[in-house]
């Protein structure tokens, strides 16, 4: 195996302080684990949230918090789970495995790097300072006018502008890394075709967060000065209009949704073929199915806007309808992969398939309201609630956990314990049903979304009980995790450097990686270099596991 | 399996084929400014497709102002491409007299463009109008402002002498930014003056 020595020394230069090393790093590796770090305390903090608002909503009447704080928790809950968490969560991914998948010694401009990951603590401080200046902002994540006009609004909303103007810095100047990266750091022979399917989906990603993230920080702009000096870009009474803002918002929102899905698909194809024991199948279509989505995602932003009247409905259903197609070539791709394939059941595959089946659901939920009819009928109700949580939270959150389970023992050179993984599964699989299910039920009988209170004869209680008890699940689910994480990270550091008996190039390099990552790389001739250094190129599948273990103690 | 290894040697850091690494973040950046751009621009013509009278009665610009900052915003790019081509024959010392020259053709455009703020019978808060007007010239001012500064620290990087016809990839980047500013002014001033 190409086992990195690392010359006595070469770790360290000089010594410092732990913490000083981590504050002022410029290395990827340290940079993506800041990011995961710092989301997963952030997603802890937007859970919190959502227990207060499930816990709120369990039965009819006002029990624990008023209506004004019921609205900032929903607003800061998404916001903080679109923006400081998933987001943050796909760019620590990428942040580590991207320069080690292509064979790069670090990212393109490693400052910028350290600079894009410290704004979003910053970022999201101010935004939960709100909550200590007058309350904080209310409108709901998508913040739409007049709403978010000063007349309606405290300084809290304000807050949220600077913050989102800060995240949204932080996502365009680590959207220019990655591509940069990509184009210019590639090891001799990664071609474009040959890169990994996850490297691929980040490529597509940063390009929507390129083109899409500043129309949002433009957006952002105009609201902030509606708000403060007297501008009229959102109010009709001075010749402003507000279906403006929902336009500007949509035109980054609705490629976002693809920003925060795209990478966890990345994840998924990189652990569906490994442990399947085989090649993802229709490599060049999956990656046609991602450009598409990219492409097609810039297409479809009015369909958010259906009941506004305002925007030209057959032209945005048809395309809505178009972008479910390469999402289906996808899951083609997956399931094909599998089929007849050598699959074990390790933790990253259970989430792989727990990704499969719940963002299914959640992407068809979407494709149903393609239809403006359907729309109309459940636009703002709980079924919209349902579809977001189902891709987001059934889909990327399952996909940023198969990553963690399975780039844990690259990043610290130990395995997570594969009992509590599989504790942690089946209770969030189970919590993420329970939880959410129910509310396509209520979006169906026509509960609206944001409200802090029904009437026990709206018949709705029932499904609101069972979605606040999954909620708890999803909550419980976590603990085992960071359990896990705790125990793993006190026990003997001795995964080794391939321990899925993967195929790509992170995983020919030390666990966890020297600061420069190679000494020597594999050939490169194909986008399986460690599976053809392993087998053979052209190999068309792995020996089985058990043979694998002899030939790999021969290796050391 | 370790013999099965070919010592491909891992690609040092910065080593570089085709385009500059740092040009390509600096191409990058600027599409994301387009796109920036691009939503304010989307801003106005949204605004000004609503309205039947445009621009609302009571604005009126200095077009002769506007027209002559236009024409020094323009040489600017000219005499900033002189001074890349100066330092690509490694002529240090015209590049930092063009380089002096594109400055001081920038900061006068801000200069000017301050005083047309100061003499315009409307503001930011005087209706959508004024809101546009402001919010568009205004960021277009801070790019310049922005320019600037980045083309001053090329200029003292310059008297260091910190740059030969083999290595200026910063004057390079900060012209192409030049450039990209040069271009949004151009379509500034199509949009605000001349298509009214």
């Amino acid at each position: 195996m190409a086992t990195t020595v690392l010359a006595p020394g070469a770790t360290r230069i000089y010594q410092r302080s732990a913490l000083y090393e981590w504050l002022t790093t410029t290395d990827h590796k340290k940079i993506g684990i800041l990011y995961l770090t710092n989301s997963f305390l952030f997603f802890l903090l937007a859970g919190l949230l959502a227990l207060v608002i499930r816990s709120e909503l369990a039965v009819p009447g006002l029990q624990f918090v008023n209506s004004s704080t019921y609205n900032q928790l929903f607003t800061m809950h998404g916001t903080t789970m679109i923006f400081l968490v998933l987001m943050p969560f796909l760019a620590g991914l990428g942040n580590y495995a991207v320069p080690l998948q292509i064979g790069a010694a670090d990212m393109a401009f490693p400052r910028i790097n350290a600079l894009s990951f410290w704004m979003l603590p910053l970022g999201g401080i101010l935004m939960f300072s709100g909550f200590f200046f007058g309350g904080a902002a209310a409108e709901g994540w998508t913040s739409y006018s007049p709403l978010a006009q000063a007349k309606y609004s405290g300084s809290g909303t304000d807050l949220w502008i600077v913050a989102l103007l800060l995240i949204g810095t932080s996502s365009i100047l680590g959207s220019i890394n990655f591509l940069a990266t990509i184009f210019k750091l590639r090891a001799p022979g990664m071609t474009l075709l040959r890169m990994p399917i996850f490297v691929w989906t980040v490529m597509v990603t940063s390009l929507l967060i390129l083109l899409a993230t500043p129309v949002f920080t433009s957006g952002v702009f105009m609201l902030y000065i509606d708000r403060n000096f007297g501008g009229a870009f959102f109010d009709p009474a001075s010749g402003g209009n507000p279906i403006l803002w929902q336009n500007l918002f949509w035109f980054f929102g609705h490629p976002e949704v693809y920003i925060l899905i795209l990478p966890a698909m990345g994840v998924i194809s990189e652990v569906v073929p490994v442990f399947s024991r085989k090649p993802i199948f229709g490599y060049k279509a999956f990656i046609f199915a991602t450009l598409l989505i990219g492409g097609l995602g810039f297409s479809v932003w009015a369909h958010h806007m259906f009941t506004t009247g305002a925007v030209y409905l057959p032209f945005f259903s048809l395309m809505t309808s178009l972008i479910g197609v390469p999402t289906g070539i996808k899951f083609f791709n997956w399931i094909a992969t599998m089929w007849r394939g050598k699959i074990t059941f390790a933790t990253p595959m259970l989430f792989a398939l727990g990704f499969l089946t719940t963002f299914l659901v959640g992407g068809l939920d979407g494709a149903i309201l393609a239809s403006p009819p359907v729309d109309y009928a459940l636009h703002d109700t709980y079924w919209i609630v349902a579809h977001i949580h189902f891709v987001f939270f059934g889909g990327t959150m399952f996909g940023v956990f198969a990553a963690a389970y399975y780039w844990f023992p690259k990043m610290f050179g130990a395995r997570l314990d594969e009992g509590l993984g599989k504790v942690h599964f089946v209770l969030m699989l189970i919590g993420t049903w329970l939880t959410f299910f129910p509310m396509h039920l209520l979006g169906l009988e026509g509960m609206p979304r944001r409200i802090a209170d029904y009437s026990p004869a709206a018949g709705w209680t029932d499904l609101n009980t069972i979605a606040t008890i999954g909620s708890f699940v999803i909550a419980i689910s976590v603990l085992p995790f960071m359990w896990n994480v705790f125990v793993t990270l006190r026990g003997p550091r001795d995964a080794g450097d391939d321990p899925w008996d993967a195929y790509t190039l992170e995983w020919a390099t030390t666990s966890p990686p020297p600061p420069y990552n190679f000494d020597h790389l594999p050939p490169i001739r194909s986008e399986r270099p460690l599976f053809d250094l392993k087998y053979g190129h052209g190999a068309r599948r792995a020996l089985p596991a058990a043979s694998l273990a002899t030939a790999d103690e021969g290796a050391h | 399996m370790a013999a099965q290894v070919q010592a491909l040697p891992a690609p040092a850091h910065g080593e570089q084929r085709g385009i500059d690494t740092a040009l390509v973040g600096m191409l990058l950046f600027i599409a994301s400014e387009i796109m920036f751009f691009a939503g304010l621009f989307g801003a106005y013509f949204n605004i000004r497709a609503e309205h039947t009278v445009w621009p609302p009665q009571g604005f009126e610009l200095d077009l002769g102002l506007a027209a002559v900052l236009t024409v020094i915003l323009v040489s600017s790019s000219f005499t900033m491409q002189y001074a890349v081509s100066r330092i690509r024959k490694g002529d240090r010392t015209g590049m930092v007299r063009a380089m002096t020259v594109t400055v001081i053709l920038g900061v006068v455009f801000l200069l000017g463009q301050a005083y047309d703020y100061a003499t315009l019978g409307f503001g930011i808060s005087s209706g959508v109008y004024g809101t546009l007007f402001f919010t568009m010239t205004g960021f277009h001012g801070a790019h310049v402002l922005g320019g600037v500064i980045g083309m001053s620290i090329v200029l003292l990087r310059g008297l260091s002498g910190q740059f030969s016809a083999r290595h200026h990839t910063a004057v390079e980047a900060v012209s192409l930014y030049w450039h990209f500013v040069d271009v949004v002014w151009i379509g500034l001033f199509s949009t605000l003056y001349l298509l009214r």
